[in-house]
């Protein structure tokens, strides 16, 4: 199990749009640098800097070094331990078919 | 880039001689690896292979470098599904660096194409053999028992 610590720093990582975001696009395409990732995001190199630190600190982002480029990969490792920790000990068959339920009526309604 | 590659990070609470250990010992790995276990002699050029359960050979490959307890670089080949042995050679880097009271661990996996079927396949394994990797060296007891609890009844 991860250190409180930990867990309070990836549920604050993933408390913000622009980071999800960010953790949607390395998911899409893994290994961007930061020119490529900030293309995709209205906010300033610097915000973008800022939120990759931030998702680097919880573990949700790993860097390698090629060359003079850093490349940006999502680490899905602590996700799976929100999983085993939030999800999978409450996980029911009935939350299943609710959730199914509700992804059917939103779809056939947009 | 003509690559596919992933990277898994975690740390976990304990030293680099146990957590080598973990990675090289047939009997631990069956623990938090389903079943599934790795064979070498884990030295440079010796070869390598992962089993089942059942013991049919998944992969094959050889150690390209071995340097205890800090860096393990794999080669190898898929070999039960036809479509994924296709695509040839995988390296496999394992780095441990130790950070305070833990051990960073770092896994790099990548193909020399893009996109990979295989770096797809394994990249849906890893995160919950990482996860019981850690569970198991920190509390001694793994998370999962099966690696696709949903399909249980």
């Amino acid at each position: 199990m991860a250190q409180r610590h930990d867990i309070d720093l990836l549920f604050k990582a993933l408390a913000d749009p622009s980071r999800r975001k960010l953790v949607d696009l390395l998911h899409a395409h893994d290994g961007r640098t930061l020119n490529e990732l900030c293309q995709h995001l209205d906010m300033t190199r610097q915000g973008v800097t800022q939120h990759l630190r931030l998702l680097e600190a919880a573990n949700l982002v790993a860097i390698v070094r090629r060359g003079r480029e850093k490349l940006h990969f999502l680490n899905p490792v602590p996700l799976q331990e929100i999983y085993e920790r939030w999800i999978a000990k409450f996980e029911k068959p009935r939350l299943k078919a609710l959730s199914k339920l509700k992804q059917q009526l939103e779809k056939a309604s947009g | 880039m003509a690559r596919s590659t992933f990277v898994y990070v975690t740390y976990i609470r304990t030293t680099p001689e146990k957590l080598w250990s973990a990675l090289t010992d047939v009997e631990y790995m069956k623990q938090y690896w389903f079943g599934t276990h790795c064979e070498s002699q884990w030295t440079v050029g010796s070869p390598w292979k992962m089993l089942s359960g059942d013991g049919q050979i998944l992969d094959a490959g050889e150690i390209v470098e071995a340097d205890p307890p800090r860096r393990l670089v794999i080669r190898w080949r898929h070999q039960s599904k036809p479509e994924l042995k296709a695509e040839g050679d995988s390296q496999c880097t394992m780095e441990l660096e130790p950070t305070g009271t833990a051990v960073k661990l770092s896994i790099t996996h990548t193909i020399e194409r893009e996109p990979s079927k295989f770096i797809t396949a394994v990249s849906g394994g890893w995160p919950k053999i990482i996860s019981n990797l850690k569970s198991l060296l920190e509390t001694g007891s793994i998370a999962l028992q099966n690696a696709y609890p949903g399909n249980q009844r």
